[in-house]
């Protein structure tokens, strides 16, 4: 049990599913997007998650069906190949390695793919062969210096031209022509393309909110266009009905615009949420997807009605809010759309719902000043939410409001119980709640040079107010030598409050509010603040913009330690004694989870991503572990999030987890190292989170039964007996099955041999009690290592 | 370069008149534009739409309709009359009465025999044309329901004409209605309100009709049935204009736009075509009421009284002075004259004069009070002088000319008419008086009529022949007719002096200087000459200006240069002025290379004073004044300069169609 446990990174979620245009399958009941590493398939129906695609090691930027079977989809990755999978099973067909560096993004009808290998566009020609594994060599480039937006590539009909547009504002007219956005001065550069499915007939988008319809294209000069114009900017996406008789435009307006092709009528869809970036339609041109720059995808029907909204993790310009998690969902809180926080399903890897916390209409125009939610923070039970929300870049026109929040149960949601109009003059630079559920309070520093903390009024106090029930008011207002005041931090029991004023650390204690001492250890002004838990709630740890950790004992106020490292985050586990640290070196980042009172850090993880980890959380588990390896200890009682931006060529955010591969079960156990060893074939990154949230306690044989794909399965009779013993009642004991599980734990790799036999016997009449117990183990064993092996 | 006292002159209260009509001549590649104001002005397409000619307007005279027959322009209106104009003289030819109500177009045949004209009546009413006349021939329909447009089929065996709510097709053979197309409006609008076919075209195998519903709705010719139905505006389509080889179509509609439709290919390389609508210029801010579809540009006219001429980028091959948009607001002529010794100034509008007198004595500043000159008959203004001295105003119209003589005592004006003028003398297309005031020169279509004045009255001198843009000093007077041919008389023997050789573009300004006798023309493509008239040959300058070539930015320029005059102080230097610029050429100074910059006051005022002269060039314009109409050198060093703001013209016009502009 012990040596099996190993601590990995996992990237969990949150990914974009904006990046490409999703597909929609011939049958219309499926919607497959890119996101990340993954395709996901989606219902379209539904709204759920399917199943995924995994089998990339690197982002996936496109994905198109396969023209000659529609059940087939062919996806595109950073990592240099192309795959084709059967999407309704899952089951990865081939793997083309065509590219070495390359990154391909885009497909036609019969060729598969165009890499724009440093931004060039390429054709294909994939050998025919029955090998899973492809090289294709013959490349022929089509087009050096194409635009890198995959909308700037649009394929006409029956393949006799297409067109893109490249870096330069030239509209190529591949073997034609060539148009150049001619006007100085004027805003007409070209955004996006899109090809009449039967007539020649061009459409392209326009910066100025254009979009021309150019025809008669085969003479040299006496082409011309047709201008349609509603949107005010940008045009980002277009996409022609399979049929031709409308063309949908989007842009930042969030409004889809449905032309009539040869009409100039319009219908327009307002109030999309977000500004629109892809449009897709299904094969039928019944059903219509938009996504969203806030990660959503819309699926509209053909009459323009919203049948079914898929959201993922919402990620603006930036995470004003911290990571934050909400104690009574656990789920994690964050910035969400403009003006929200969103409630997010580590889980499910779905957004719950949002909260709409500015409560002002969003009107989507560039350069407007909005207001954000910047800080938010939930007392210890969730009941009591505080946000902050901010306007205006500049300090004289910077609007400031404190909202404070009530859990209401009828509702299941939060309601409004005071606002603060400029609760500071200035910034807020953080907030925290009161540790413990006695006191209601929340302390607020800010870069006036004061930290205030706000009191929920005693009851007393309501009947004034009438029957809305007590509110927040100012109680005390501390300083400390004009100093701006940069975070602050309860104890764990509530007993001291630590307000760190750019060198100084002051502590207060929040009864009286009496300054009880003073820490300091220049140079550098305090970054980060953190007291120690549990154990070592006597340890204060403090980061400097100087590259120090520092740690004071409370009880000497004395430093008890300190280490000169380029802390870029502090976070505390609320559950343990146990401290990440996250450091950045050489464009690396470094992971060192450690106790305050010993010196040694528990587990260290070099590299764990490229780039800075921008926000990180501890989230608690559901079910503590049990697991006695050292490394792994400190992940027995909840998770470490983080959230990363890989700047280096996407501006998509992975959302990682540091996770370990423990299982509950014995029997999970197993599973893990199968799969390991699939990992290690494939390159697969592992999904425990699925599996283990669905992780049921019974019939384990029925659920690999159904989760096996079919042609790797023994032959049906094999299975139906033993498929029938399992739905009945074990009577042996539980203790047994234990005791089983451990025998197999130790001969694991026997195990394996044995049941390899095991598959290759005919179906036995009569079965003895050491066959049933070895056919027992073979119902329970995951056979999609099976796959791998005969795949290879 | 000199200083000046500006006389920034704003009451002039000119306003142009919207355009009603376009007619475009392919042979001799002429645009005739009729005015709101009954005035028609002939273009040169070949001459950058250089104005030539203006026939002058008639009160309550209303032109609906233009059209070429060969080099002969007809013309119908509202008044029920037939008329040609003469194009040499500038005036009606004849005008013929149709006896069916007003007529609100007329077409005539691809032949060039006949004209058909459609009445209020409800009749088409067709003539023959002959040498001199236009003669009756016979009436088409004749059922109630006035007829708004016609179009003659290229065979000339067919006449579609638009009406309200239908367009009906003619037989020429039998004279009988054979298809009748019902134009309704759609649902949107009430069913009860009237469609108005505005117009309609008659291609070889469709018919095109423009409405009041705002559609363009293609019809077949023999079934009658409709193939395409293009929703343009909100509003109505006033006209429609096709190209000459069916491929494209413009409409015009109420709010200023210009709608391009195209023949083209469905797929690329197939039989199958259709028209699809393509461009839309929007150049105007009210109705777009004549089109006129010429090879490359498309002219456009309308409510707003510009003239618009579009190029269409796709038939041009590279960027040239054609290539650009042309806006023609106001006239390539003067319309105002100033009295340079007595300090006055005299504006003409087509139906009075007014006299802008100085009262205040000082130097710099010009008080100035107006005089009002009303007008007998009907005739509008043609043109109009007043001397130098200020004592002698002059006027014509097509049916006469006038004279009066003003005398001043202190501040009382008085204004007395000068009577028994030479009989010789009835109509003038220029009028010009010599530099001393003791003659009025006054130019026909065939000669200058020279007359002396005297105090007592006024004596037929002499006629020197021939004539057009007259210019003199005292003892030679130029004149340039529409060929452009510029004659010379020596005024004091009252004989030719010479004849410039003919420049192949029009001539539009020319000035005699005043010491040393040369002749400064200027013509329409921007071209500038100066002619010597004692050596009678092009002075060195020119020749030099010839070798040199001018810069491409003012050879760009798209308005014609209207008046040329010198400064008294400086005999170097020639002021030119065109609507939106007037320009100072400094002869002694070297010309611009093409490489150099053109506008470099900017740049100069930066250098130190001794690299100034080193990179300064004969050409300093001013563009601070804008839109001008007159520039002119006053004794006294000053200039007066009138303007007219265009926002004063925009804010008298009618509101144009409200529009909504951004809507969900």
């Amino acid at each position: 049990m012990v040596e099996s446990s190993e601590v990995r990174v996992v990237r969990c979620g949150g990914s974009r599913i904006n990046v490409a245009a999703p597909v929609i399958s011939v049958d219309s009941r499926f919607l497959l997007c890119a996101s990340g590493d993954l395709v996901k398939v989606f219902s379209t129906s539904t709204e759920e998650w399917v199943h995924v695609l995994q089998g990339h090691t690197n982002v996936v930027t496109g994905i198109t069906l396969n023209p000659a079977n529609q059940l087939q989809v062919y996806s595109s990755s950073a990592d240099g190949t192309v795959r084709l999978w059967d999407f309704t099973d899952g089951i990865l067909i081939k793997v083309q390695n065509a590219f070495q560096n390359a990154y391909p993004g885009l497909f036609t009808h019969h060729c598969p793919h165009f890499p724009p290998e440093c931004l060039q566009l390429v054709a294909a020609h994939v050998p025919k062969t029955l090998e899973q594994e492809v090289e294709v060599r013959e490349l022929s480039s089509v087009l050096p210096n194409i635009s890198p937006n995959p909308r700037a590539v649009g394929f006409g009909r029956e393949v006799r031209g297409w067109i893109c547009l490249d870096t330069s504002c030239t509209f190529h007219l591949l073997f034609k022509l060539i148009y150049k956005s001619t006007k100085k001065g004027a805003k007409n550069t070209f955004t996006c393309v899109s090809c009449h499915p039967k007539d020649d007939c061009v459409a392209t988008g326009h910066e100025d909110g254009k979009i021309r319809l150019w025809r008669n294209f085969n003479q040299k000069k006496e082409y011309t266009y047709t201008t349609l114009h509603w949107h005010h900017s940008v045009v980002n996406t277009l996409c022609f009905t399979p049929e031709g008789t409308t063309l949908l435009s989007g842009g930042i307006e969030s409004v889809l615009v449905q032309w009539q092709y040869d009409r100039n009528s319009k219908y327009i869809l307002p109030r999309l949420g977000g500004s629109i970036t892809h449009i897709s339609v299904s094969a039928d041109g019944s059903l219509f997807t938009t996504s969203h720059s806030d990660n959503k995808i819309t699926v509209i029907q053909s009459n323009l009605k919203v049948s079914a909204v898929i959201q993922g993790l919402v990620k603006g310009e930036a995470v004003h809010t911290d990571l934050v998690i909400d104690p009574r969902s656990k789920a994690l809180v964050l910035n969400g759309k403009p003006g929200h926080l969103q409630f997010y399903s580590l889980q499910r890897d779905k957004q719950l719902y949002n909260l709409d916390i500015v409560q002002q209409e969003y009107i989507y125009q560039e350069g407007l000043d909005q207001y954000e939610v910047v800080k938010a923070a939930f007392d210890a039970h969730g009941s009591c939410l505080a946000t902050v929300e901010e306007r205006g870049k500049k300090l004289s026109d910077t609007e400031i409001t404190l909202k404070f929040w009530d859990y209401n149960e009828t509702a299941q949601s939060f309601v409004l119980n005071t606002t603060v109009m400029t609760p500071h003059d200035n910034r807020i630079t953080s907030m925290c709640f009161f540790p413990t559920a006695e006191t209601t309070m929340v302390v607020t520093t800010a870069r006036d040079g004061c930290f205030k903390a706000w009191l929920l009024g005693q009851e007393s106090d309501t009947e004034k107010q009438g029957t809305d029930g007590p509110s927040w008011s100012c109680d005390f207002v501390g300083r400390y030598h004009d100093l701006q005041p940069t975070n602050c931090c309860f104890s764990a029991d509530g007993s001291l409050l630590a307000v760190s004023f750019q060198e100084v650390i002051t502590i207060w204690n929040p009864e009286t509010w009496e300054l009880l001492t003073t820490l300091c250890q220049p140079p550098g002004n305090i970054k980060d603040l953190c007291f120690g838990r549990l154990s070592c709630s006597r340890y204060l740890l403090a980061t400097t913009t100087k590259n120090m950790l520092c740690c004071w004992n409370l009880l000497t106020c004395s430093l008890e330690w300190s280490t000169s490292i380029a802390v870029t985050l502090l976070k505390a586990d609320p559950l343990s004694e146990n401290m990440a640290v996250f450091t950045l070196q050489k464009e690396q980042t470094d992971l060192f989870v450690f106790k305050p009172c010993e010196p040694r850090p528990l587990f260290t993880q070099n590299a764990l991503c490229v780039g800075e980890v921008q926000r990180a959380i501890f989230v608690p588990r559901e079910e503590p572990l049990d697991n006695c390896d050292e490394s792994s200890l400190w992940l027995n009682r909840s998770q470490l999030y983080c959230l990363t931006e890989n700047m280096v060529r996407f501006t998509a955010r992975k959302h990682a987890v540091i996770d370990d591969s423990v299982a509950v079960t014995p029997f999970y156990l197993l599973l893990g190292k199968h799969r390991q060893r699939e990992q290690e074939m494939c390159g697969l990154p592992v999904t425990e989170q699925q599996g283990r949230a669905q992780l049921p306690q019974g019939s384990v044989a029925v659920r690999e039964l159904l989760h096996t794909a079919a042609h790797v399965l023994p032959p049906a009779s094999f299975l139906c007996n033993m498929f029938v013993k399992s739905l009945l009642i074990s009577q042996t004991g539980s203790e047994k099955e234990e005791e089983e599980s451990e025998e197999e734990m130790d001969s694991c790799d026997a195990q394996q041999d044995r049941r390899v036999q095991g598959l290759g016997v005919e179906t036995v009449p009569l079965i003895s009690k050491a066959q049933e117990r070895e056919l027992k183990k073979v119902r329970r064993t995951d056979y999609s290592w099976l796959s791998c092996l005969s795949d290879s | 370069m000199g200083e000046f006292t500006v006389h920034r002159v704003r009451f002039f209260h000119y306003m142009p008149s919207g355009i009603c009509a376009m007619a475009f001549n392919r042979r001799t590649e002429r645009l005739a534009v009729a005015r709101t104001d009954g005035s028609v002005e002939l273009y040169s397409r070949t001459d950058h739409f250089f104005q030539e000619k203006v026939v002058p307007g008639r009160q309550q005279r209303s032109i609906q309709a233009l059209c070429w027959v060969g080099k002969r322009l007809f013309g119908a209106g509202l008044s029920g009359e037939i008329a040609e104009f003469d194009l040499d003289n500038l005036r009606l030819k004849f005008s013929q009465d149709a006896y069916g109500g007003p007529i609100w177009s007329i077409v005539c045949n691809p032949q060039g025999t006949h004209l058909a004209a459609g009445c209020e009546d409800g009749t088409v009413k067709l003539f023959e044309i002959l040498e001199d006349q236009i003669r009756f021939e016979r009436n088409m329909g004749g059922q109630k329901g006035r007829i708004i447009s016609l179009a003659w089929h290229s065979s000339g065996t067919k006449i579609a004409a638009g009406m309200i709510d239908m367009i009906k097709v003619f037989d020429l053979d039998s004279g009988n209605a054979v298809q009748r197309l019902l134009v309704e409006r759609g649902s949107r609008m009430q069913q009860s309100q009237e469609c108005v076919v505005w117009s309609v075209l008659f291609l070889s195998d469709i018919i095109v009709s423009g409405d009041s519903a705002g559609k363009v709705k293609m019809w077949d010719v023999n079934t009658g049935t409709l193939i395409k139905n293009h929703q343009v505006t909100e509003w109505d389509v006033l006209t429609l204009s096709v190209s000459q080889d069916e491929t494209s179509l413009f409409a015009g509609t109420s709010e200023g736009t210009v709608v391009q439709f195209q023949l083209l290919d469905v797929v690329l390389g197939q039989e199958e075509k259709e028209w699809v609508r393509t461009r839309t210029f929007k150049n105007h801010t009210h109705d777009v009421i004549a089109l006129a579809e010429a090879d490359t540009v498309i002219i456009s006219g309308g409510m707003d009284t510009q003239l618009v001429v579009r190029p269409l980028l796709d038939k041009l091959d590279f960027k040239s002075r054609d290539s650009s948009l042309l806006k023609i607001l106001f006239p390539q002529r003067s319309l105002v004259s100033c009295a340079k010794k007595a300090g006055l100034l005299l504006f003409q509008y087509p139906t009075h004069l007014e006299l802008w007198l100085k009262t205040c004595p000082s130097v710099h500043l010009m008080c100035l009070f107006p005089v009002r000159l009303g007008l007998q008959g009907e005739d509008h203004v043609c043109c109009s002088a007043v001397a130098p001295c200020g004592e002698w105003i002059a006027y014509s119209t097509t049916s006469g000319i006038r004279l009066y003589r003003l005398q001043r005592d202190n501040k009382n004006v008085s204004i007395t008419k000068v009577p028994k003028l030479p009989k010789v003398l009835r109509h003038a297309h220029q009028l010009c008086f010599s530099p001393d005031s003791s003659h009025l020169y006054g130019t026909t279509s065939s000669a200058v009529h020279v007359v002396a004045l005297t105090s007592a009255g006024c004596k037929f001198e002499h006629s020197l022949k021939p004539n057009s843009c007259v210019d003199s000093d005292g003892k030679f007077l130029a004149s340039a007719n529409s060929n452009s041919e510029i004659h010379i008389y020596n005024m004091h023997k009252l004989k030719a002096h010479c004849t410039v050789p003919v420049y192949r573009s029009g001539v539009s300004a020319m000035g005699i200087h005043p010491e040393t006798n040369n002749l400064v023309i200027v013509h329409a493509d921007h071209q500038i000459f100066e002619f010597s008239i004692e050596q009678m040959q092009y002075t060195d300058w020119s020749r030099r200006v010839q070798k040199e070539g001018l810069h491409h930015v003012w050879l760009e320029r798209d308005t014609p240069v209207i008046n040329v005059t010198f400064n008294p102080q400086n005999p170097n230097h020639v002021i030119l002025h065109d609507s939106y610029m007037f320009c100072i050429i400094d002869q002694s100074l070297p010309l611009p290379d093409r490489k150099s910059q053109f506008h470099n006051q900017l740049t100069l005022k930066s250098l130190p004073e001794a690299e100034r002269l080193k990179h300064s060039h004969a050409f300093k314009e001013c563009k601070l004044y804008q839109p001008l109409l007159c520039v002119d050198m006053l004794e006294n060093q000053s200039l007066v300069v009138v303007e007219r703001p265009l926002l004063d013209i925009t804010t008298n016009l009618p509101a144009p169609v409200r529009q909504k502009k951004f809507a969900t």
